[in-house]
């Protein structure tokens, strides 16, 4: 958690002005451009419905916002998330800078309509106005061993956000036991319990083992995978698959309006438990699943290197 | 594809449907969270000429000011679930005659839905852009200083408005539907 005073931002050398330029292009990508392994995942998902169905007209309208979205380079979405940066630097850079080229980035896209104003004081109620605040932007840094400097930015959806869930196994309610068939389980039960709440077709993260923080990140952290990626461990891409298809039986469909196509993925991350501790976090994204990249490589910017 | 335009009649509610697709146009006012909170607690006078016969739209814009002129620039629902506490009252008290959001809505809301006349209409989450291209005009704004610009109450006159009407006034509710559909399948995927 980064905590951000309110002058932070405005002693930023020039040196650090086209980073917030590109950072500010990010966002806009992000906001305004869903990817092309998601758009190919929808288009499949429309495929399966049948024709003259309130799921497929549905799948059209959702296309179409895509399109016109791009187009008019407007947000995809209305509620443009909580703006969660994950940032990896090479040896020798100094972060401070860094985050206020991120904060300055958040405060000018949401001027220019990219984000909308979504930061609410817990105490006075208030929204900043400007997307910054305690734990607004939520940065995380890393120092990686290449000379460049990666963004990922991931804007989380709150509606989606309200319908994950996390379980500690053994579950008796659920029969689920301290192994992949209770995991599995527990997926199923947070989307069952979703029905339509989290705008489906959505993606689902989980994350198994860690502690109740660490599972819940490892959880939506597999946001930045490619929904076209295979996982690496032959188990987790098994239970993906048929995660995958079991999900989809539930009929929930798109918009919780009944359908062949509940969710568009399942992507499942592990991290190593406590003897005493079990947890099973389950993230879950709408179908306006917003997430890019950017590398800054010798000052210029590459977007979407993956 | 019904056309319904607004201020609506009872009489013209009570003839929807569930599953029945339309298309919305007319003034409505946009109300979520904070909005419910004050209808309920406060009850606004001055909302009265506002919501008769009209709709509430759950939704928290992207709203860009020009001068003295505001322009939606995004714009789809928000989870109506969270307004279930105040909507019945809401929709008792002001005399409106439907709601749009997504995810439906609770007991409360139905019975509402069936004793005074009104519809819950589901729009598509997310479709803010193509949303926001039905906003022909910002008509007003209420508590925008108090609230935000998402939490704000936002008169908006909207021509066709995609929507579905998934709770109707008879007691029919297609998300109850799909919840028991649903429910059984889970049951065996995790027996």
């Amino acid at each position: 958690m980064v905590f951000i005073s309110k002058t932070v931002g405005k002693e930023l050398r020039s040196e650090f002005l086209p980073m917030i330029k590109y950072l500010i292009e990010l966002i806009r990508r992000t906001s305004t451009d869903i990817s092309d392994d998601v758009v190919n995942a929808i288009l499949k998902g429309r495929r399966r419905e049948a024709v003259g169905s309130v799921a497929r007209r549905l799948f059209d309208q959702i296309i179409r916002n895509i399109e016109l979205a791009r187009e008019k380079s407007v947000p995809v979405c209305q509620d443009t998330g909580t703006n969660v940066f994950y940032v990896d630097y090479p040896a020798g850079t100094c972060t401070a800078p860094i985050l206020a080229a991120i904060i300055a980035a958040v405060r000018q896209a949401t001027r220019k309509c990219y984000l909308r104003p979504n930061s609410v004081e817990i105490l006075s109620g208030k929204n900043t106005g400007d997307n910054v605040g305690i734990g607004h932007p939520y940065v995380h840094f890393n120092q990686w061993r290449r000379k460049s400097t990666r963004f990922r930015l991931m804007l989380k959806g709150g509606g989606s956000e309200n319908v994950g869930a996390q379980y500690k196994l053994p579950d008796a309610s659920l029969s689920a036991g301290r192994d992949l068939a209770g995991v599995e389980k527990c997926v199923i039960d947070a989307v069952f319990k979703a029905q339509g709440k989290g705008c489906p077709p959505g993606v689902i993260g989980v994350g198994i083992g860690g502690d109740r923080g660490s599972s819940y990140i490892l959880s939506k952290e597999q946001f930045f995978r490619r929904l076209d990626d295979t996982n690496s461990k032959p188990s987790l891409r098994k239970m993906e698959n048929r995660l995958s298809r079991k999900l989809n039986s539930l009929g929930i469909g798109p918009m919780g309006l009944g359908g062949k196509t509940t969710v568009l993925g399942v992507k499942i991350g592990v991290a190593n438990r406590l003897p005493a501790c079990y947890f099973v976090s389950v993230s879950y994204t709408c179908w306006a699943y917003r997430r890019r990249s950017m590398i800054l490589e010798g000052g210029r910017p590459i977007y979407d290197p993956d | 594809m019904t056309r319904i335009n607004l201020p609506v009649s009872e009489n013209e509610i009570r003839k929807l449907k569930v599953g029945e697709e339309v298309l919305l146009s007319g003034q409505m006012m946009t109300a979520r969270d904070m909005a419910h909170k004050y209808m309920t607690e406060k009850k606004p006078a001055y909302l009265h000429d506002v919501l008769k016969g009209s709709v509430i739209y759950h939704c928290g814009p992207i709203v860009k000011q020009a001068g003295e002129k505001y322009e939606i620039v995004a714009a789809g629902p928000t989870t109506s679930i969270r307004e279930e506490p105040y909507q019945g009252e809401v929709i008792n008290f002001y005399n409106v005659r439907g709601i749009i959001g997504k995810g439906g809505m609770g007991p409360r809301t139905s019975e509402a839905l069936q004793k005074y006349g009104a519809v819950y209409f589901s729009a598509t989450g997310g479709l803010a852009a193509v949303l926001a291209g039905k906003v022909k005009a910002v008509e007003g704004v209420y508590m925008l200083k108090e609230f935000g610009v998402p939490e704000a109450m936002w008169v908006l006159n909207v021509e066709d408005l995609p929507l579905v009407v998934t709770m109707d006034s008879h007691g029919g509710n297609l998300h109850r539907e799909i919840l028991r559909k649903s429910r059984a399948i889970f049951q065996r995927l995790i027996a």
